[in-house]
């Protein structure tokens, strides 16, 4: 183990390791106790210049402020209709295109498995400009579905290579015996694989989901009204709204990142492990 | 595309629908960026009063964020044409008129004599000679300042340039801003550039800059950065104003740790949400500063236009017909707080800056839109920036001028 | 029909199984790259008609100061976001212990990432606003004159990094804490009694065996960096006065913003960082493909 274990250093590293803990810790999200604490400021503690002291009292109601006078949980309801949508269609595809490009052999196989791998590195300005033309074409523009649509095609890109990869590492034996004894190419890709590729199903949904969560870029690119755009563009624009209610905007951000955060407390598990596919050998 | 549609329209519509005249009915569609409380009373009013006149007409109304509007407009011009759509006048509108995306409605003028009733905003609806939209608001650009803190220093309302920087040596030694500003967004910037530039060389040589006719190294812009310098070089202005927007600047003026704010009078609303009265608020017309040049004024127009691909044309003209009226502009502005395009049109008197207002620009020799109403988008956007810049490292001058001027040659 | 399939399925079956995806990605992302590519020659406001101009985009790219702006700031990104690995290493190893509570501190540490970077936005510029933010009071207090960060063209696109670097420290972390739990002990104890130890120890016999985790932490470093837009628009909108724009800013700038009508020249911009890129992907893809062709 690496570093060397910390239960055989002398007494004082050990006591010195236990305090350095929190204290790197309070640093590292100093940011976002300063947000979480300015978020139950009252308004007239930041009038009196009263920043950083302890809140005059807790003002829970700037939660209720942002939701009663802003459009954050029409926003927040956006965000779940290009998410969840997203989620499942990503799945849908990349189970199919990682199967292809794991279980056959044919000529341009690893040619289009590097397409959906570099596709997925380039930069989004390079599909701007046609992406949202082709969306006002479809009449989608402005619309969740738009946005979904072309999250979908996106992530296609990352879930093949990570579908392709976890079937890689599946026993190839199952798929020959099951050949073997004359089951249909669908039958094992639906029976066979697929039960098998649970743990990578839910990594990538809880990834997919908080990456299409926190796009903001496509958002501004492919909403505009307060109807269809998701939280992170429509927090944005509320920013723009509140200028100097510091509050409102702490308690918005918060609002914001709330659901990425308890997906990722609960199912850390599988969150890590999606992220993490491939640092091991 | 899913669309916003406000209460009170939503009931209208619906008790227009249970009517007998169900089968009469035809559908005006109107697409706003009037989000912000006070613009959306005033249109909901607006529109219930046109429904009234029109029972047959139904006005169904598309509500967008103000600033998403801005990007909306150009997709739904294309794709999914409105009967009406709200936008700004001057060069603002050019983009769309230049692609045949506005509709020309000369005949909507001619036929209501607008051209004498609207004659003031008559220029910034023109372009070839056709008049492309109905104007129906306007304000004016000034310079705002706190009354107490000018007591409090001991010194008066300027008459003359001069007198301004003569009571910001004054507010410097009390450790006051004497002029504020929140350039963040940059626009803020644009106005104290239009207002020096008017005043050292005059409207025609304004417009004459933002249409690309005079270049940025002449000699007489040189002058109008030599006049700003008398305010940056000393530290006239607030520090920090690149980092904040133009209400946290508000803030400052209303706390008195600032004197005078070039703004627009929609910040009125602003400084009294922050405690200011009639009685502490002040508003001057920008100095003099070319003794005996002309007073041209800034005014920003907001216009609607019936875009190309509008299906009730018919309809849309019989709109703007009304809304250009006075007793309808009277109605609508009283609303806005701002003031009235029409001549005929009457103005709140009792509120003291709308009135200062009207005396303001019912006098002025000339009005001027805004700088990136009156620029073109590329042309504006740089010449912002460098307004910035300016008022940041003025030694950075020629520099700057030099890109402007490149800018131009690109631009126009 | 039946037995054709029956014979062909197993050649037939993948382009089946790939047809949907290949169809979308090709759709939405590889067709739209060469349309972006054919724009950047035409003049275009994207209301009007299309102009053919050649290379007149590319021309006014070279002669604008703009443009070496973002692109000598992309690089000041690139240069420090890399930063993030060795940060990462370093509090991958901190946390790699088994003390009571650690598994929590490791999920806090981690959780900016999960953060949007709009909040994280949001979040910095609170932080360094002047007057009142936590960031200024610090400097005021230490050095008696506070800076505001953001509107200081000295400073401001290194206080954009930093706020981009926080939740991709905190990436890095998690990958390099999954690779030091991978490292085999046996090699490591060898090296012990061969008396190396500290740095010594973490160059020669760790680092090595962190080979994969190291790989994936600059892949995401370097495409994250280059991708840098959000934190620019929520933090400062490129200002002041364009000096912390970056290339994918100043495209969406140039192209779509509230003053921008140039699609075309916005899609020149958009090529220029495409090829960018394509250096850093095409050597990805290669080591990649060694890999891959190796097995």
């Amino acid at each position: 183990m690496f570093p060397r274990p910390i239960q055989q250093a002398p007494r004082a590293s050990r006591i010195a390791y236990q305090v350095a803990l929190p204290v790197a810790l309070l640093l590292w999200l100093l940011p976002l106790l300063g947000v979480a604490m300015t978020s139950v400021r009252p308004a007239s503690d930041l009038a009196q210049g009263n920043y950083f002291g302890m809140p005059s009292y807790l003002a829970f109601e700037n939660y209720a402020d942002v939701f009663r006078n802003s459009p954050i949980a029409h926003y927040i309801l956006n965000s779940f209709k290009v998410t969840i949508p997203t989620v499942i269609g990503c799945l849908v595809l990349s189970c199919m295109t990682g199967f292809a490009l794991a279980i056959y052999k044919f000529r341009s196989n690893l040619l289009v498995f590097f397409l959906f791998v570099a596709g997925n590195f380039v930069p989004f300005q390079i599909l701007m400009v046609p992406v949202r033309d082709l969306t006002l074409s479809l009449g989608l523009y402005n619309s969740t579905l738009g946005l979904a649509l072309f999250h979908i095609a996106f992530q296609t890109g990352f879930c093949t290579l990570f579908m392709r990869n976890f079937i890689k590492a599946l026993p190839f034996e199952l798929i020959e015996a099951a050949r073997v004894e004359g089951v249909s190419e669908v039958r094992i890709f639906w029976f066979i694989v697929l039960p098998l590729m649970r743990p990578a199903i839910a990594a990538l949904s809880v990834l997919i989901f908080t990456f299409i969560w926190n796009d903001y870029f496509w958002a501004t690119v492919l909403t505009t009204s307060a109807e269809t755009q998701p939280v992170t563009a429509g927090l944005n624009s509320l920013n723009g709204q509140w200028v100097a209610a510091w509050h409102l905007v702490s308690a918005g951000s918060i609002i914001a990142a709330l659901p990425p955060v308890v997906m990722f407390f609960a199912m850390q598990k599988h969150f890590i492990a999606g992220l993490t596919l491939g640092a091991v050998k | 595309m899913v669309h916003f549609k406000t209460g009170a329209l939503a009931l209208t519509a619906a008790l227009l629908m249970s009517g007998s005249a169900i089968a009469q009915q035809r559908t005006l569609v109107f697409n706003t960026d009037t989000s912000d409380p006070a613009p959306k009373a005033a249109f909901d009013q607006l529109i219930a009063d046109f429904e009234a006149e029109n029972p047959d007409v139904d006005v169904v109304v598309n509500m967008f964020d103000h600033e998403g509007y801005k990007t909306a407009i150009r997709n739904f011009l294309t794709a999914d044409s409105p009967d009406l759509a709200n936008w700004y006048a001057g060069n603002r509108m050019a983009p769309f008129v230049n692609a045949g995306q506005f509709q020309d409605v000369t005949d909507v003028w001619e036929a209501n004599g607008l051209g004498e009733a609207l004659g003031s905003a008559k220029a910034s609806m023109t372009i070839d000679g056709k008049q492309w939209g109905v104007p129906y608001t306007y304000y004016q650009w000034g310079i705002y300042y706190n009354k107490d803190v000018y007591k409090a220093a001991g010194v008066t309302e300027p008459k003359t340039w001069d007198e301004f920087i003569a009571n910001c040596a004054v507010f410097k030694a009390a450790g006051i801003d004497c002029l504020t500003t929140g350039s963040s967004a940059l626009w803020p910037v644009a106005g104290i550039f239009d207002y020096l530039d008017m005043r050292t060389n005059g409207y025609e040589f304004h417009m004459d800059l933002t249409a690309g006719k005079i270049a940025w190294t002449d000699d007489r812009v040189k002058a109008v950065f030599a006049e700003w310098a008398k305010l940056v070089e000393p530290g006239y202005v607030t520090e920090n104003h690149a980092a904040i927007d133009w209400q946290d600047a508000a803030a400052l003026l209303v706390q008195g740790k600032a004197a005078n704010y070039v703004m627009g009078n929609f910040a009125v609303a602003t400084f009294k949400e922050g405690g200011m009265t009639n009685d502490n608020l002040g508003f001057m017309v920008f100095p003099e500063i070319t003794p005996g040049l002309p007073r041209a004024e800034e005014a920003p127009t907001d216009t609607i236009h019936i875009p190309a691909g509008a299906k009730n044309v018919a309809d849309a003209k019989l709109f703007l017909a009304f809304v250009a009226r006075a007793d309808v502009q009277t109605k609508m502005n009283g609303i806005l707080g701002q003031l009235p395009t029409n001549k005929n049109a009457t103005v709140d008197e009792t509120d003291p800056f709308l009135s200062a207002g009207f005396a303001e620009l019912s006098s002025a020799y000339a009005l001027a839109q805004f700088f990136d109403r009156d620029a073109p988008a590329e042309m504006a956007k740089a010449g912002m920036e460098g307004f910035q810049e300016f008022m940041v490292h003025p030694d950075r001058l020629d520099a700057i001028l030099e890109r402007l001027e490149k800018v131009r040659a690109q631009a126009y | 029909m039946q037995a054709y399939w029956k014979r062909s399925q197993r050649k037939l079956a993948p382009w089946l199984f790939l047809a949907p995806g290949l169809a979308m990605f090709a759709l939405y992302v590889i067709i739209p790259i060469f349309q972006s590519m054919a724009i950047s020659f035409y003049d275009w406001d994207g209301l009007g008609e299309k102009i053919w101009i050649g290379t007149a985009n590319y021309v006014e790219l070279i002669d604008d100061d703009a443009f070496y702006t973002s692109l000598k700031n992309n690089v000041i990104w690139l240069v420090l976001y890399l930063l993030a690995v060795p940060a990462g290493l370093m509090i991958a190893i901190f946390l790699n212990q088994t003390v009571w509570g650690i598994r929590a501190y490791k999920s806090l540490f981690f959780f900016p990432f999960v953060i949007s970077q709009v909040v994280v936005g949001l979040m910095f510029s609170w932080f360094y606003a002047p007057n009142f933010g936590l960031f200024y009071k610090l400097i005021e207090t230490v050095t008696g004159d506070g800076v505001a960060i953001l509107a200081d063209e000295r400073f401001v696109t290194y206080g954009i990094i930093v706020a981009g670097l926080w939740p991709q420290i905190a990436y890095v972390m998690i990958l390099y804490l999954t690779g030091l739990n991978n490292v085999a002990p046996d090699q490591v104890e060898a090296a012990r009694l061969d008396g190396a130890k500290g740095w010594r120890m973490l160059w020669y016999v760790i680092l090595p065996q962190l080979r994969p985790a190291t790989f994936i932490a600059v892949v995401v470093t370097v495409i994250g960096a280059l991708r840098s837009f959000d934190l620019v628009s929520i933090m400062t909108n490129g200002g002041p006065y364009g000096s912390s724009r970056v290339l994918s800013f100043y495209m969406y700038e140039q192209a779509l913003s509230e003053y921008g009508y140039r699609m075309g020249y916005g899609a020149a911009i958009a090529v220029v960082l495409f090829a960018i890129m394509m250096v850093f992907i095409s050597g990805f893809i290669w080591k990649m493909w060694r890999d891959e062709t190796e097995r």
